[in-house]
């Protein structure tokens, strides 16, 4: 081996021994392993804002090998033949060939090799036997097939009654009991990743992780009446919901606090049921689509965009209801396209959002389309009301399968997307100004291949100054994003009383 | 054979003769409409040697909420065919004050035909997509500006798809179901009187 010069042995002295004097810092939280044999912190430093674990760390921990490469300095770790090629000067690492980047370079210091803590889940994590999942927020290193729910437990209202969500994504079964001036949620899974509020309010006194894997302590302050709870499911996760009375309260008076998007009260909460679960919103335009420009500049596709975005937070959030947008970013969507996210995603409900414009600038106001259907689209209704194909299924015999063209989908849903416009139209008419035809049948062809009640709402005409300024204030869309729930609360009962 | 050869010839003159008659007359024939739809319809006509036949064309109102129906003098011609590119040659011309066109400017007439189930596809340039505002309502309004325009004053024709640059077309801007023939819309017209 090649002994180094020895200015140069010096000066390597000199910097190993700066990082070995830097890497004195510790990190805000231990990292905790978690695997089927239990919990362990993991040993980590920080290291320019740069949190590293050393490699004879992850040898002992994964079953790695590790063995420097003095003259290419660098390093290598293998497992089960498979090998990963660490340099000191690259924030890279070479895995099985393949480059994966890192935050940081590998820092030799001493005899030992450190390494960025995403080395675990991007580089080791493609050639290791088990599942390694790194939670940076919540502090865990999740190892092996292992379910670890995200738990995120809200005071939503201080009340009283005092209104306590918790949350776990994905689902798990959520139980609530009581335990004197305690409530435990507990979270049937191998442990859970938690989220709690710093403070308590109303009559929640404090929110914590419980002594037992997997469980919350909620503590009740004096005063407080026998709680209620409901389980209910989100898009892709369970929600329990617990109001806390105040002590001595009728039950009755349970009123949800207002949400905070709107003045109007808010209805009770209620678990999503079959007949309304996925409603898909389509913000319009997009891209190189910008749809209707403002005299001031505003774009319809940005307004579109945002109120869709609003419109998916309250629904999801107070109804537990599925919300898919077309599109969550400012790209191209294809006519057929949106109505195919709708399809595809089995949505119960199709509601497309756009700007409206007038050739003379003073028009203004929301209006409201359902499909108008032509002759050619009459008789795609009477089809799909008649028509029907028998189709052989497995194990013998034959099914009965509606058919109807795909490009007259929307056919079959005159309707209940007619109640559907209906409903809008109404809402909108209690919150914003209407246009001079608030609510119509045109041959919309967003709405043509949705295969489930569909409309389509223009905002207001960004064609007019005064309503471009509104189009693009909080007040406004609040008020749009407000009708648009009601809508879907409102239809959901309709749907209900169908059945 | 010389006298069938002779005969050829006087044939082909006279063919000659006549064709280089009719495309003098029927390009003389063309071209006068363009400059008379500029007329406003309340202005008194010029007098022409052309006849004319009133139609009624669609404009959208000072209000821009509906269509107003103007009727203007159109150059009579022979035909569905012939008369439906004359009225879309009238309808595609500027409107009069207070009068909006519900087409975009610029917007021109590639072809015009019909098919035998009285159907009309009205060809136009690309600028009527282009040069289009967007919305919903000022693109019903082009749309049914032209489908009634046509089938208002051609009784032959029931439905009118729209074609862009020769081909079919989704929408114009991103809302109305251009794929296939639409008929006429009453609903967004303003009465008259």
């Amino acid at each position: 081996m090649r002994r180094l010069p020895f200015p140069l042995a010096f000066i390597a002295a000199l910097v190993t021994g700066a990082l070995l004097l830097a890497q004195g810092t510790p990190p805000p939280a231990p990292l905790v392993l978690v695997s089927r044999d239990g919990r362990r912190p993991v040993p980590t430093t920080m290291l320019s804002g740069q949190e590293l674990i050393a490699l004879d760390d992850v040898a002992n921990l994964f079953q790695v090998s590790v063995r420097e490469d003095a003259l290419a300095g660098g390093v290598t770790v293998g497992y089960k033949g498979r090998t990963i090629v660490l340099s000191s000067d690259q924030p890279m690492a070479s895995v099985n060939g393949q480059v994966v980047a890192l935050p940081a370079p590998a820092v030799h210091a001493g005899r030992r090799w450190l390494v960025p803590v995403e080395f675990l889940s991007r580089a080791l994590a493609p050639i290791y036997d088990s599942k390694i999942e790194l939670r940076r927020a919540s502090r865990l290193l999740i190892v092996g097939d292992l379910r670890v729910p995200r738990v995120v437990a809200r005071i939503e209202s201080p009340g009283p009654p005092t209104r306590v969500t918790v949350e776990a994504t994905p689902a798990a079964t959520v139980t609530v009991a009581q335990d004197g001036p305690r409530l435990m949620a507990r979270v049937d899974a191998d442990a859970i990743d938690p989220t709690v509020p710093t403070a308590g309010a109303g009559l929640v006194e404090q929110i914590r992780a419980g002594d037992q894997p997997g469980t919350l302590v909620v503590q009740l302050r004096g005063g407080a009446g026998t709680p209620r709870t409901t389980i209910g499911s989100f898009d892709g996760g369970t929600r329990a919901t617990i109001d806390v009375p105040a002590a001595g309260a009728p039950e009755s008076v349970s009123a949800p606090p207002p949400p905070p998007l709107s003045t109007d009260p808010l209805p009770p909460f209620a678990a999503s049921r079959p007949v309304l679960q996925t409603i898909v919103i389509d913000p319009g335009h997009g891209g190189d689509d910008s749809g209707v420009k403002g005299p001031n500049g505003t774009l319809e596709k940005q307004v579109t965009l945002d109120v869709g975005r609003r419109a998916r937070t309250l629904i999801e959030t107070r109804l537990g209801i599925r919300v898919i947008l077309s599109r969550d970013e400012d790209r191209r969507v294809r006519l057929d396209e949106r109505a195919a996210v709708a399809n595809n995603s089995k949505a119960d409900l199709f509601i497309s959002l756009h700007a409206n414009a007038a050739l003379v600038p003073t028009v203004s106001g929301a209006e409201v389309f359902a499909l108008g259907l032509d002759r050619e689209g009459e008789e795609a209704r009477r089809s799909a009301q008649t028509d029907s194909v028998a189709l052989p299924v497995l194990g013998g015999g034959t099914r009965l399968i509606d058919v109807i063209r795909w490009d007259m989908a929307q056919a079959a849903h005159i309707e209940e997307s007619s109640v559907l416009a209906s409903m809008l139209e109404e809402e909108l008419r209690t919150r914003v100004p209407m246009g001079p035809r608030p609510l119509q049948q045109a041959p919309q062809r967003v709405l043509v291949g949705a295969n489930m009640p569909a409309a389509l709402v223009e905002m207001g005409y960004l064609t007019s100054a005064p309503q471009e300024k509104q189009l693009t204030s909080v007040e406004f869309q609040t008020a749009l994003t407000q009708a648009l729930y009601e809508v879907v609360l409102r239809f959901r009962t309709y749907l209900e009383g169908r059945r | 054979m010389t006298r069938r050869w002779l005969t050829a010839v006087v044939v082909a003159v006279v063919v000659v003769v006549a064709g280089a008659w009719a495309l003098t007359r029927g390009l003389e024939f063309l071209m006068r409409p363009a400059t008379e739809a500029h007329a406003p319809a309340t202005e008194p006509q010029q007098p022409s040697t052309v006849p004319h036949i009133t139609a009624t064309l669609f404009y959208t109102s000072e209000d821009g909420r509906y269509l107003v129906p103007v009727r203007r003098e159109v150059p009579l011609a022979e035909g569905t065919v012939e008369q439906g590119k004359q009225i879309m040659l009238a309808q595609l011309e500027p409107a009069t004050a207070p009068l909006v066109s519900a087409i975009p400017t610029g917007t021109t007439l590639r072809a015009f035909y019909v098919t035998d189930r009285g159907e009309a596809y009205v060809d136009l340039s690309p600028e009527a997509s282009t040069m289009h505002p967007g919305g919903s309502a000022a693109e019903l309004l082009t749309v049914y500006a032209i489908v009634n325009a046509v089938t208002a004053n051609l009784p032959a024709i029931m439905r009118v798809q729209i074609l862009l640059d020769g081909k079919e077309v989704d929408t114009l801007a991103g809302h109305m179901d251009l794929r296939r023939p639409l008929q006429r819309n009453e609903s967004l017209v303003q009465p008259e009187g």
